[in-house]
């Protein structure tokens, strides 16, 4: 398959879409206008001031030079793009639902209670007693759950300065651990690409907050030895951090609470669909232990007693707030909303498939895969060939590529997960994508891609000389 | 359409295709796929009855419901201005809203130059030559200036300063940033509803860091003395922190003209409806902090053809790169959400970001002469000029009262025994007159 993607030229030169400042601007004098003395207001405000037809025809314009999942394949390794069914979308934009966060419990208890139905669906998801919701993304969830465990360790009055991390982990949780102010330990992978558990026993101690792991790890192996993994942690008195961007892989076979993990977060734009938005709104709520409840974010949500309702409260030891109200409200609710469609076989069934896509997928590829079984991802290596490179010529044949150069232990990596709702078809035009990519000439390698909006970026360049806005264009 | 009991309705594989494909596997069912040992297995009963579309879109609707119709005269952070119809059909193309972060810029490019002009409406409302794609909210933002003044000080101290009027929620969000990075949180008062400039001068010196000031303040005084709060911080080299939101930017002195090094904030005041609180947060800095920004950058470059093309750019400062030497631990953002907060600001324009500003002026100088004019009620508190809203005293005790207006249709801040808070904007000026009328009633 051959992909031309929309781009504007005018007399043979690529002009794309121009900026909308480039389309003419506007200045409005302010100290004129405002009722506030001039010493309380700037002089004036200079911004473009396009009619709504020029609006709807440059975003328009602009959609059209952008990938996404409803346009093809979108296998990033640890991405998890799946796609985001449509009526969530109508669910979330219920007019009833544009609340305020500071009503009063009284007048907002349809809101508290789909916040307690969607904490109800997530800790049984992942066997865990109690959730929070408030965590904005993937990355606050994992601050919050270290902030908890870390709450945990000081009520009990241990001094604990290090969070364990293996080297294969997303970045994410190292910047975390560093961010609540922790020493990192970085555990080496085995030479199977799990836990070396030797290894973690000499890594873990009296020092130990934390070990966060992600399971299926990040090139789609279950860490066979967990129960293992887990008596060793809490023997040092150490707690299990489940890193969730790979629970797609264990929906209806496995959950971290039964596999010894004390805390948790969901990407719920991963693992429930919701969309990922060219970068966001996520969403990472945080599943706990019972132990870890009382330290969870203000308030939580719970039934009121004698049928009075629902109620927020605050956690005896709560760690305060993560974001400034309640999270990303509007996209948990789309959350609840895919998890209510497919219920226990429907969960069960998305996992299934997309470990039997995975599998197929690598089955279909001439690059090798080196590590194995694995689950909803996999970690080709490009061999003798740039990763990169390869990636950038797959972007000419109707699919997005994998995930490149990551994770490091598979050399020139490719990480890919093609997830649940590709067919076979599809699923053999993306290894057809791969293969000829894989095997095409040192020259077209190094000029891909040729079909995109813009051909390849000088990135390099980009960093050198930062632009990073329309006004910086204009000094030049 | 039902699916229901089938499986996920959102995997296409027909019958004879998964068998063909479990056959090139080489394996009899999907289960033998999975190396989970049985000691940690599951049986897959979460109790999750699954539901047709048509049941969840009812019992949604049946559940959002129970909430309370009432007119919301509530603000402190949160607010609510309409959004035009353009934004949700323009931000709802597929295109944008299910795509990934643009890992791949050849095949991004129009998100990307999205963010790239979203960054670019930035730099003139703040005047800084810097801003991000987006942080979480304003309260994350806030804690993310922290620790960025943490890394560019070099002064020997630990203190944060932050206005005695500040979200609780916003001071726990900034305390939970400070811990890690060994920071703490120290206020100083406030002179009628703005910042106390004698008592702060008083307070600064070697040990402070960084100094946070919001214009407007959470109660909706607009603050007269920010170049002098500047002066302050900079004569102690600490940071200069001003929270404020892109309505507000519109008409208020520009933090670049006060001595701002960075800008915090909310943008989602524009192109998001009242959402429970969920937001989109701004960070903009000076040039000098360029590589310590926590978040996104979009750049311009070239490509292989000499034409101009964006990028995801000074990715080094990042965490899939930098790890625990990352400026923040930030991955996803609110990416969307920027570009629909950019639809909208382009659907103002300068008029009509202007306009409503100065409408958030007056209505609220309105509505708070109106409500002083009832006897037991004295409004505005402070003797400041307001933007959006004020604060109310009243004789009775006001928790009582705000009940009373709630039950009257309509919902207000208690502040405490004797305050109330109240927020006009767009949305709810019109029914000013109902809630005078309701204050007569009650108080």
């Amino acid at each position: 398959m051959i992909h031309d993607q929309a781009k504007y030229t005018r007399d043979g030169e690529d002009v794309h879409e121009p900026l909308l400042a480039e389309k003419g601007e506007t200045t409005v004098d302010v100290t004129e206008s405002s009722p506030l003395p001039d010493d309380l207001t700037r002089d004036e405000l200079t911004l473009p001031e396009p009619s709504e037809p020029e609006i709807a025809r440059h975003y328009t314009r602009l959609s059209q030079m952008n990938w996404a999942i409803d346009s093809g394949p979108y296998p990033l390794g640890s991405c998890t793009m799946k796609y985001n069914p449509k009526f969530t979308e109508d669910v979330a934009a219920d007019p009833n639902a544009a609340v305020h966060p500071d009503r009063s419990e009284r007048s907002v208890q349809g809101t508290l209670e789909l916040q307690y139905r969607l904490q109800e669906f997530l800790a049984s998801i992942g066997g865990m007693d109690a959730v929070t919701l408030q965590p904005p993304a993937g990355a606050a969830g994992e601050f919050t759950g270290i902030l908890v465990a870390k709450a945990y360790h000081e009520h009990h009055g241990n001094d604990r300065s290090e969070v364990v991390i293996p080297a294969s982990a997303h970045g994410t949780n190292f910047a975390t651990a560093a961010t609540a102010g922790y020493d990192v330990v970085e555990l080496p992978s085995g030479e199977d690409g799990r836990v070396d558990v030797e290894a973690l026993e000499a890594a873990v101690g009296d020092d130990t907050a934390a070990l966060m792991l992600t399971n299926p790890n990040t090139v789609g192996l279950f860490e066979r030895d967990i129960a293992e993994i887990a008596d060793i942690v809490h023997d040092a008195g150490g707690l299990l951090y489940y890193d969730g961007a790979n629970l797609n892989a264990l929906l209806g076979r496995g959950r971290p609470g039964d596999m010894g993990f004390d805390v948790m977060h969901y990407n719920v734009h991963k693992t429930f669909a919701t969309p990922h938005g060219g970068g966001g709104p996520g969403a990472g709520p945080v599943g706990v232990v019972d132990e870890l409840a009382e330290f969870l974010p203000s308030p939580q949500v719970r039934e009121g007693s004698g049928g009075s309702g629902y109620e927020r409260f605050e956690p005896d030891h709560t760690i305060g707030k993560v974001h400034g109200f309640t999270g990303n409200w509007l996209v948990l609710i789309k959350t609840y909303a895919y998890i209510a469609r497919l219920g226990d076989e429907g969960l069960a069934d998305a996992a299934a498939k997309a470990v039997l896509n995975a599998n197929y997928l690598a089955e279909r590829i001439d690059l090798d895969v080196p590590h194995g079984p694995f689950h909803h991802e996999f970690a080709a290596t490009a061999g003798d060939r740039d990763a990169a490179d390869v990636a950038k010529r797959m972007l000419d044949f109707g699919v997005h590529p994998p995930t490149t150069k990551w994770p490091e232990m598979v050399p020139e990596a490719m990480l890919t997960e093609p997830t649940e709702i590709e067919n076979k078809s599809s699923l053999d035009d993306l290894a057809a994508a791969f293969n000829l990519a894989y095997a095409d000439t040192d020259e077209a390698l190094d000029t891909a891609p040729n079909r995109t909006a813009a051909g390849r970026i000088d990135q390099v360049g980009a960093a050198r000389n930062p632009r990073l806005s329309w006004q910086a264009l204009d000094e030049e | 359409m039902s699916g229901r009991g089938r499986g996920t309705p959102y995997a296409p594989h027909t019958d004879a295709e998964t068998a063909a494909m479990l056959d090139a596997v080489g394996v009899d069912d999907e289960a033998a796929l999975f190396d989970i040992p049985s000691d940690v297995a599951f049986d897959g009963a979460f109790g999750i009855e699954p539901r047709t579309e048509r049941e969840i879109r009812e019992e949604c609707s049946r559940i959002f419901g129970r909430n309370r119709d009432l007119v919301e005269f509530l603000g402190r952070g949160h607010y609510g201005h309409y959004v035009p119809s353009i934004v949700d059909h323009l931000s709802d193309r597929a295109e944008f809203l299910t795509s990934y972060t643009q890992y791949q810029p050849e095949i991004s490019q129009g998100f990307l130059q999205a963010l790239f002009e979203y960054q670019s409406m930035l730099v003139e409302l703040t005047g800084l030559p810097i801003a991000n794609c987006s942080m979480y909210d304003a309260a994350t933002a806030l804690g993310e200036a922290a620790t960025l003044a943490d890394r560019v000080r070099s002064t020997s101290g630990d203190a944060v300063l932050v206005p005695e009027h500040l979200r609780e929620g916003k001071r726990e969000v900034l305390a939970n940033y400070c811990a890690g990075a060994g920071l703490t949180i120290e206020t100083y008062p406030m002179d009628d509803g703005i910042a106390d400039i004698d008592a702060l001068g008083d307070r600064v010196g070697d040990d402070v860091v960084m100094v946070y000031a919001e214009n407007p303040t959470v109660r909706g005084c607009i603050e007269e003395r920010l170049a002098a709060i500047g002066d302050l911080a900079s004569d102690v080299d600490a940071l200069f922190a001003l929270g404020s939101d892109v309505v507000s930017l519109s008409v208020l002195e520009r933090p670049a003209d006060v001595g701002a090094d960075v800008v915090v904030g909310e943008a989602g005041v524009l192109g998001l409806p009242t959402a429970y609180g969920m937001g989109l947060g701004i960070f903009a800095c000076r040039e000098e902090y360029l590589r310590q920004v926590p978040g996104r950058l979009v750049g311009a470059s070239e490509d292989a053809r000499g034409d101009r093309a964006y990028t995801l750019t000074l990715q080094t400062r990042e965490q899939h790169i930098r790890k625990e030497r990352a400026t923040s631990n930030i991955c996803t953002n609110q990416a969307w959400v920027a570009l629909r907060a950019a639809i909208h600001a382009a659907t103002l324009g300068p008029s009509g970001l202007v306009d409503l500003a100065n409408d958030c002026v007056r209505e609220a100088a309105d509505l708070a002469d109106r409500i002083d004019e009832l006897s037991g009620a004295v409004a505005p508190v402070h003797d400041r000029h307001h933007l959006r809203e004020f604060v109310v005293r009243v004789d009775q005790p006001a928790p009582a009262i705000a009940t009373d207006l709630e039950a009257a249709g309509f919902a207000v801040h208690v502040l405490d025994d004797h305050l109330l808070q109240v927020c006009v904007t767009d949305l709810n000026a019109g029914q000013v007159d109902g809630l005078v009328a309701a204050f007569g009633e009650v108080i």
